[in-house]
């Protein structure tokens, strides 16, 4: 398998930089040290070609790096040990036939800088070089691979026990009434984070053990929520949303401009989203009745002028309460 | 049928990072360009055909758990867009066709 590569020219947008996926951001946070492999067979400038040839027969390989001690300084290859037995000279030094100046990788760059130079130079492998030029080890694509799955595995271990500390979060702490509180501060206009909130909330939820049918639907009413704040409010708004292992209440509210008409607010199909949005795909009329179907109590306050509050309320069933260590592995009903 | 083998039927331009497709089994279509409406209907692990092409897509997808998302006529989202969907695992597919085509072509494959 070929490693993963980020675009080479890596021209990206602060925008782009912010959505990067997590191994295009590890190819940047690992250094090729931890991915490298120690060079298994090397020689010695001093050596003679007759050594070369004994050894790449034997080991059954095809290219070694030259050293002066621990010095770096050429690379003899299967090629090169050709050209040293068609001129019948065995008996010369290394240094005669190796190619000096090889191209290297430093062990403390990251490994993104190892990927551009694979792309860019269609070379296998790398010798890997310390600050003084000395040999480190060899990195191949492979060995960027493997070390980039490593890191994914180890990450997945990382989140797997998030979540079992999460999913018994209030097993552990004694009160009379224990919730987490969640707060998200919503923009005006910002389309580009639109869902942003609410994914966050969803993979909350999962965390702490929450049922993945409960996740869906907190997480479809609350991008709703988040949408209309995104679409219809002057100054954007707040999403509160409070955890407790029975229950889930989620509070949405701004400062304006408020709705004229609640009860024509909540009907089906009805919209004030202007042409714009509506081009977007937004403004179909059917954002609170989604939350309505979605939540087990929903009240909507507003004043024309001063704003908008939305309650909404999820109920959870005993057998999965929230942060008290019920799996959920399992569910897949639709809301 | 698998996604891959869609992919391979309909001659879709796959727009987020190639992975193997053919591990992965569409539960179901849903079309439609309203976002609202997707948030309702569409079958979770499904495929939402859309001539939408701007980032909330992905939002939607996400949560709705779309496997793909097929963008019709030709529409092309910006790399942030197709950024944000590799991130959330979704696959962004191309066409030139309208949707009522793809939508045509996914029911006579027998993704009802």
């Amino acid at each position: 398998m070929e490693p993963k590569t980020p675009n080479p020219s890596l021209n990206l947008s602060d925008e782009a930089i912010g959505n990067i996926s997590r191994s295009e951001e590890l190819a940047y946070e690992l250094r090729v040290e931890e991915v490298m492999t120690p060079a298994a067979h090397v020689v010695q400038s001093t050596m003679i070609m007759q050594q070369v040839l004994d050894l790449f027969r034997t080991a059954r390989i095809s290219g070694a790096p030259v050293l002066d001690g621990k010095k770096l300084i050429g690379i003899i290859s299967i090629e090169d040990l050709i050209r040293c037995l068609i001129e019948q000279d065995c008996q010369a030094p290394i240094s005669k036939y190796m190619t000096p100046s090889v191209m290297t990788i430093k062990r403390t760059d990251p490994v993104v800088e190892a990927l551009k130079l694979f792309v860019s130079t269609k070379v296998g492998r790398f010798p890997v070089v310390d600050e003084e030029g000395n040999l480190e080890g060899i990195l191949t694509k492979g060995d960027v691979t493997r070390g980039l799955l490593k890191a994914l595995q180890r990450d997945y271990q990382v989140e797997e026990i998030r979540r079992y500390r999460a999913s018994h979060l209030f097993e552990d702490i004694v009160s009379d009434r224990t919730s987490l509180i969640l707060r998200y501060n919503i923009v005006a206009g910002d389309f580009t984070h639109g869902g942003a909130a609410s994914s966050a909330i969803k993979r909350a939820l999962l965390r702490l053990g929450a049922n993945p049918q409960i996740a869906r639907r907190t997480g479809i009413a609350v991008y709703e929520a988040e949408m209309n704040l995104i679409i219809h409010t002057t100054n954007g708004g707040v999403i509160r949303v409070e955890i407790e292992p029975h229950q889930i209440s989620i509070e949405i509210y701004d400062d304006g401009p408020g709705i004229s008409d609640v009860d024509l607010a909540v009907k089906p199909g009805y919209s004030t989203a202007p042409e714009a949005i509506r081009e977007l795909g937004f403004g179909a009329g059917m954002g609170l009745y989604n939350i309505s179907r979605c939540v087990d109590t929903m009240k909507l306050e507003s004043v024309y002028g001063k704003g908008t509050r939305l309650r909404l309320r999820i109920l959870l069933k005993d057998n999965e309460t929230v942060g008290e260590g019920h799996s959920n592995s399992k569910g897949d009903s639709r809301p | 049928m698998t996604l891959a083998d869609l992919i391979q039927q309909l001659n879709l331009t796959v727009l987020t990072d190639p992975k193997d497709f053919s591990n992965i089994t569409p539960q179901g279509a849903y079309t439609s360009d309203l976002l609202s409406c997707v948030m309702a209907g569409a079958p979770f692990g499904g495929i939402w055909i859309t001539l939408q092409a701007h980032s909330n897509i992905v939002a939607v997808a996400a949560l709705r758990e779309q496997c793909a998302v097929i963008i019709s006529e030709g529409a092309i989202p910006d790399s942030a867009t197709i950024a944000r969907a590799n991130q959330e695992n979704i696959a962004l597919l191309s066409t030139s066709q309208s949707s009522y085509q793809v939508a045509g072509q996914l029911w006579e494959l027998g993704l009802h």
